[in-house]
C-alpha cells in the first residue's frame, strides 16, 4: 500500500517539475541580461579569486616589517611607493600593497564565516519554528523578535563587549549573531507560506510522511530568499566588522591583514598618510557595492511575480 | 448628431523582450446622446482597452494609440494633457470594476466625491458636502451625511460601487462608460445596481457606454450593442435583433451557451470550442476561424470586413442563417 | 482610537520588561565582574569576595534581578566608576547632544530623502532615477565611520570650512540652558553661539544621515510606484482631477505610510550610528558615554544606557504605531 503512495507522491514531484523550465533556471537566464546582476557577479567573482590567488600575487611578505621602509618612518613621514614597495610602508614599516592583497583573504574568510555561522544557525531556528509550529513557534519567534528589535551594531557591540580579549572569533560571533534572528525569520516565514501551499497540502493529504515533506518540499522552495539575503549579509557582515574594529572591539592581533582592521588603525594617521586609510575603504565599498547588487538582482530574478 | 464617434481607433502595446501586441485593432462605433451602448466580449477581447483609450487613461509610455475619439466634434486623442483633464469627470465620467481597489482606502468617502464637485463644478467645500450628500442618496445609500465621514473599508461592495457611481455622475457627464460594474459583486446587488444604473441615465438623459462579457447584463440595459473579438468589432445590432437572430457565429456561440432553466435534464452545456489562444491573426484571415463552427476555407485566408447587414453591421464570410433555440448548439 | 493607544501601552510593558532582563543577564555576563573591574590591579580572591557581597553579587540571581528592577524603577542607577559622577546626570548632560546629532540627521534624511525617493519614481528608467538608485546602494556600502572620517579631512582639514570636531568653539562664551546648544543660542540672543553650534553640526550630521536617507529613498520610491499602479490612482485620473491634487492627496498620502514606518525603524539605526559618528567628532554624547563605558567596563553606566536606550526604542516604536494609526484609517479597526 504505501508503495502506491510513495510512486504517486513521486509521479506529483515529477509532475510539478515538468512544467516549463525551473525557477533557478529561469532566475540565471533572467540575470545574465541585467547589467547590474553582471556588475555585481564579477565584483564578486573578481573578489573571490583575488581572496584565493593574495598569497602568490602579493609582492612581498605581508607578515614582517621591511628595514628599507621601517628605516624611513618619522611621526610625520611614511613613505610612498618606493622600488619594490607598490604603495609604500604602512604606519609599522610593512609593504602596504602586499597587505591590502591579503587582506582580501582575511576579509572574505571573515564575511564568509560569520555569514555561514548566521544562516546555519538561524536556518535551524527558522526551520524548526517553521516545521513544527506551535509553542516552539511562539517561543523562538519571541526571542528572535527582540533580537532583531534591537539595533544590529549595538547588538553586534554587546556581544563583542561579553569577549574579555578581542580576537577575531569575536567580531565573528558578534556579526553572526546579529543575522541569525534575520535568517530565522526568513526561512520560517517561507516555510509557513510552504506550509499553506497547495502541493504541501497533496503531499499531506497522500500521506507523505512529515519528514519527507520537510526536506523534499518545503526547504529547497524556502532556499531562494536566504541565498538572497546570505549575499547581502555578507556585504554588511564586512562592513560591521570594520566598524567593530573601528570601536575597538575587534582583533587585538594588529599585525593581521583584514581591511576593516586596516582601516580601524589607518584613522589617526589621515594627516600622515591618507591613502593608508582610503585604499582599504574603497576596497570594503566595492566590495559590499558588489554583494549588494548581486544580491538585489538575484532577489528580483528569484522573485515569481517577473515569470512571464 | 453623434455625441461620440469612434474611428478606426487602435491601440498597441509594447513591452520589453515581447512582441507589440495589439490589443485593439480598427474599432469604430458611434453612441448618440442619451443612448445605452454595449460593448460585449470575452477577456482579451479590447473592451476595457477601447474605453480607458477613450478616456485617454492609458500609459502613455507602452501603449500607442491611433484613430479617431470624436466627442462632440473634438479629438480627444489629440488634446493636451491639460484639456483632456478638464473634460473627464466634467463630460465624461468612468465607474470601474472592483470598487473596493478603485477608492482610495486613506480618504473619507466624501472627499472623493467633493473634490470632483470643487474641481469642475468650482464648488465650496460645505456646498459640495450638501451635493455630496445628496448624490449618495440619489445612488440609494442610507444615511448620507454620515457616510460622508466614512471610509471606503466600512462601505459594503454594493455601497461602493453605488458610491462610485456617485462620483462618476458627480458633474453631470454626458457620457459615461461603466467597465464590468457588477463583476466583482453579488448576484443580488448586481441586479440592483444594474437598475440602478438604467434609472439614472434614463433620468439625466446621460448616454452609457457598458463594457461586459455578461450578455444577461446587456440584455436588460443596453440598446445597442456590439460585439468584440480579437480586438476588432465583429457584431453590431439592436438589442432585440441581436437577442433574437444573433448572425456572427461567435454571438450565436455565446447566446448558445447560456444554460437554460427549461432546459430538459442531463443535456450537456454547449461552449464555444477552444480558446482565445487559438486565434489566427487579422491580417491573415478570420481570428475567430479555428473555433468557428461554420468556418469555411475562405475564413482562413481572407479578412472579413465589417459590412451593414440586416441593419446593423456584420463582420463574417459565412453568418448564422436562422434564430438562436433554446440550448442549441450551432450546425 | 483611545482604545488603540492604550492596548498599545499595554503590549510595551512585557517587551520592556524582557528586555530588561536582557540587560540584567548581560551584564551578569560581562567578563571579569563588577568588582574585578573595580579593584583592578589590587584584586585578590578574597578583596574580589568582600567587595562581591557588597554589591550584593553573591546572593541568588533573582533576587539580584529584583533588587535591579527595583533600583531601575526608583531611578538609583549609582556612580559612574569612570568618573564617579551620578549616572543619571551624567547621562543627562550627554542626552540633549545625541538627540540634537540625531534630530538633525533625521531631518536631513526625511527631508532629502524624501523627496527624491518621489522624484526618482516620477522620473523612472531616466537618469535621475538610475542615478539616485546607485547613490542609496553607495550610500549604505561606506561605513558611517568612514564617512564621517572623510567628511571631517575634506571639509574640515583640507577646505577648513568647517570645524573637525566638538559641538561649540570655547572661544565663543557661550550660555547653556536646555543642552541643545543651537537652541540655546536662540533662547539667550546669543545668535553667534547658535550659528557655531550649527556649523559643528552640520559634518556630522550628514554623516550620521547617510544610512537613513539611503533607506527612505528607496523605499519612498519603492513606495510611490507601487502606489502608481493602484485602481483608485486611475480613478482619480478619470475624474480629471489635477496632476497636484492627485500626487498630493492620492498618491503620497498612500505612498509614505510604509515609508513612515521605516522613519520609526531608523531611529534604532541612527541609535547605532550615533556612537560611531561621535567618536569621530568628539561628540560628546550618550555614543561617546557608551563607547567608554564598554571599553573600561563601567556597570552602572551601562546598565543605564542600555536600559534607557531600550525604553526609547520602544516608545518610538509606540509612537510610529500611533501615528500608522492616525494615517491610514484601515489600522485602527484592530
Amino acid at each position: 500500500m504505501t508503495s502506491i503512495l510513495r510512486r504517486k507522491a513521486e509521479r506529483i514531484d515529477e509532475l510539478a517539475e515538468a512544467g516549463g523550465t525551473s525557477l533557478a533556471a529561469d532566475a540565471v537566464k533572467r540575470m545574465l541580461h541585467n547589467p547590474v546582476a553582471i556588475t555585481g557577479a564579477v565584483i564578486t567573482i573578481l573578489f573571490v579569486l583575488l581572496a584565493i590567488l593574495a598569497p602568490f600575487l602579493a609582492p612581498k611578505d605581508p607578515y614582517i616589517p621591511y628595514d628599507e621602509l621601517r628605516a624611513n618612518l618619522r611621526p610625520d613621514y611614511i613613505p610612498g611607493p618606493m622600488d619594490g614597495f607598490v604603495l609604500g610602508s604602512d604606519h609599522r614599516g610593512y609593504d602596504f600593497f602586499s597587505r591590502l592583497l591579503v587582506g582580501a583573504q582575511q576579509t572574505l574568510i571573515v564575511g564568509v564565516v560569520a555569514t555561514l555561522i548566521g544562516v546555519t544557525v538561524g536556518m535551524i531556528i527558522g526551520g524548526l519554528a517553521g516545521a513544527l509550529g506551535g509553542w516552539v513557534d511562539t517561543l523562538l519567534m519571541r526571542f528572535t523578535d527582540i533580537l532583531l528589535a534591537i539595533p544590529s551594531l549595538l547588538l553586534a557591540i554587546s556581544i563583542a563587549a561579553l569577549f574579555s580579549q578581542g580576537t577575531q572569533w569575536t567580531v565573528i560571533i558578534a556579526v553572526a549573531v546579529v543575522s541569525v534572528p534575520v535568517f530565522a525569520r526568513l526561512l520560517r516565514g517561507a516555510m509557513l507560506s510552504q506550509r499553506a501551499s497547495d502541493h504541501v497540502l497533496a503531499a499531506t493529504a497522500l500521506g507523505v510522511r512529515r519528514r519527507t515533506i520537510v526536506f523534499r518540499h518545503m526547504l529547497p522552495n524556502s532556499l531562494g530568499p536566504v541565498v538572497v539575503q546570505a549575499t547581502l549579509t555578507l556585504a554588511t557582515s564586512i562592513i560591521d566588522v570594520a566598524a567593530l574594529s573601528f570601536l575597538g572591539l575587534g582583533d587585538n592581533n594588529t599585525s593581521r591583514a583584514e581591511w576593516g582592521l586596516m582601516l580601524a588603525q589607518a584613522q589617526s594617521l589621515l594627516d600622515v598618510k591618507p591613502s593608508l586609510a582610503f585604499y582599504p575603504a574603497i576596497a570594503i565599498i566595492v566590495v559590499a557595492l558588489g554583494f549588494t547588487l548581486l544580491g538585489e538582482s538575484l532577489r528580483e530574478a528569484l522573485d515569481p511575480k517577473n515569470r512571464r | 448628431m453623434s455625441l461620440l464617434q469612434v474611428r478606426d481607433l487602435s491601440v498597441v502595446f509594447h513591452r520589453k523582450g515581447t512582441r507589440p501586441f495589439t490589443a485593439v485593432d480598427g474599432v469604430s462605433f458611434d453612441v448618440e446622446p442619451g443612448r445605452t451602448v454595449g460593448l460585449v466580449g470575452e477577456s482579451g477581447s479590447g473592451k476595457s482597452v477601447t474605453a480607458l483609450a477613450i478616456m485617454g487613461l492609458l500609459p502613455k509610455r507602452n501603449a500607442d494609440t491611433s484613430g479617431e475619439v470624436l466627442f462632440e466634434d473634438t479629438d480627444l486623442l489629440r488634446l493636451s494633457d491639460r484639456q483632456l483633464r478638464d473634460r473627464r469627470g466634467r463630460d465624461l465620467g468612468m465607474v470601474f470594476q472592483d470598487p473596493l481597489s478603485s477608492l482610495n482606502p486613506v480618504i473619507p468617502i466624501g472627499l472623493q466625491i467633493t473634490e470632483v464637485l470643487e474641481r469642475h463644478r468650482k464648488m465650496e467645500r460645505k456646498q459640495a458636502r450638501v451635493e455630496a450628500a445628496d448624490l449618495l442618496d440619489r445612488v440609494g445609500i442610507p444615511d448620507p451625511n454620515r457616510r460622508l465621514s466614512e471610509y471606503p473599508h466600512q462601505l459594503s461592495g454594493g455601497m461602493r460601487q453605488r458610491a462610485l457611481i456617485a462620483i462618476a455622475l458627480a458633474c453631470r457627464p454626458r457620457l459615461l462608460i461603466a467597465d464590468e460594474p457588477t463583476t466583482a459583486l453579488d448576484v443580488t446587488i448586481q441586479a440592483q445596481i444594474l437598475a440602478l444604473l438604467s434609472e439614472l441615465v434614463r433620468d439625466t438623459g446621460t448616454a452609457l457606454i457598458m463594457i461586459t462579457h455578461d450578455l444577461g447584463v446587456v440584455a436588460g440595459l443596453c440598446d445597442e450593442v456590439n460585439v468584440m473579438y480579437g480586438g476588432r468589432v465583429v457584431e453590431r445590432a439592436e438589442r432585440h435583433a441581436l437577442f433574437a437572430s444573433a448572425r456572427h457565429p461567435y454571438t450565436h456561440g455565446l447566446l448558445a451557451s447560456i444554460p437554460r432553466l427549461d432546459a430538459p435534464r442531463g443535456e450537456k452545456l454547449v461552449p464555444i470550442k477552444g480558446s482565445v489562444a487559438d486565434n489566427i491573426p487579422w491580417a491573415r484571415g478570420c481570428a475567430f476561424a479555428p473555433r468557428c463552427p461554420n468556418a469555411l476555407e475562405i475564413c482562413r485566408e481572407i479578412t472579413p470586413e465589417l459590412e451593414p447587414d440586416s441593419g446593423g453591421m456584420l463582420r463574417c464570410h459565412n453568418p448564422v442563417s436562422r434564430p438562436v433555440a433554446a440550448g442549441e448548439g450551432v450546425r | 482610537m483611545l482604545r488603540f493607544v492604550i492596548r498599545r501601552l499595554l503590549q510595551a510593558v512585557p517587551t520592556l520588561l524582557v528586555l530588561s532582563v536582557l540587560v540584567f543577564a548581560w551584564l551578569r555576563l560581562l567578563p571579569g565582574g563588577p568588582a574585578t573591574a573595580l579593584l583592578g590591579d589590587k584584586a585578590t580572591p578574597e578583596k574580589i569576595a568582600s567587595l562581591n557581597s557588597v554589591l550584593g553579587l553573591d546572593q541568588p540571581i533573582f533576587v539580584q534581578y529584583f533588587k535591579f528592577l527595583g533600583r531601575v524603577l526608583t531611578g538609583d542607577f549609582g556612580a559612574s566608576l569612570i568618573s564617579g559622577d551620578n549616572v543619571l546626570t551624567e547621562i543627562g548632560r550627554a542626552f540633549p547632544a545625541t538627540v540634537e546629532l540625531a534630530l538633525a540627521a533625521l531631518v536631513l534624511a526625511v527631508g532629502f530623502g524624501i523627496p527624491m525617493g518621489y522624484l526618482a519614481a516620477r522620473y523612472r528608467g531616466r537618469f535621475l532615477d538610475n542615478a539616485t538608485v546607485l547613490t542609496t546602494l553607495v550610500g549604505v556600502a561606506v561605513p558611517v565611520f568612514f564617512f564621517g572620517v572623510l567628511l571631517k579631512y575634506v571639509f574640515a582639514q583640507k577646505l577648513g570650512l568647517l570645524p573637525p570636531s566638538g559641538r561649540q568653539d570655547v572661544t565663543i562664551d557661550a550660555t547653556h540652558i536646555t543642552g541643545f546648544f543651537t537652541l540655546d543660542g536662540l533662547l539667550t540672543g546669543e545668535l553667534d553661539a547658535t550659528w557655531d553650534a550649527i556649523k559643528h553640526l552640520i559634518l556630522p550630521a550628514i554623516a550620521l544621515a547617510s544610512i537613513p536617507f539611503a533607506v527612505i529613498v528607496r523605499i519612498t520610491r519603492a513606495s510611490v510606484l507601487d502606489v502608481q499602479q493602484e485602481d483608485f490612482v486611475r480613478t482619480a485620473e478619470s475624474k480629471g482631477l489635477t496632476t497636484a491634487t492627485i500626487r498630493q492627496r492620492h498618491v503620497l498620502r498612500n505612498a509614505l505610510l510604509p515609508v513612515s514606518t521605516t522613519i520609526g525603524l531608523q531611529t534604532g539605526l541612527l541609535l547605532a550610528g550615533a556612537v560611531l559618528t561621535e567618536k569621530v567628532f568628539n561628540w560628546n554624547g550618550l555614543g561617546a558615554l557608551l563607547a567608554q563605558g564598554i571599553e573600561r567596563r563601567d556597570y552602572p553606566r551601562l546598565q543605564a544606557l542600555l536600559l534607557l536606550a531600550a525604553a526609547v526604542y520602544v516608545i518610538v516604536n509606540l509612537l510610529v504605531d500611533i501615528s500608522y494609526a492616525i494615517i491610514d484609517p484601515r489600522v485602527r479597526v484592530r
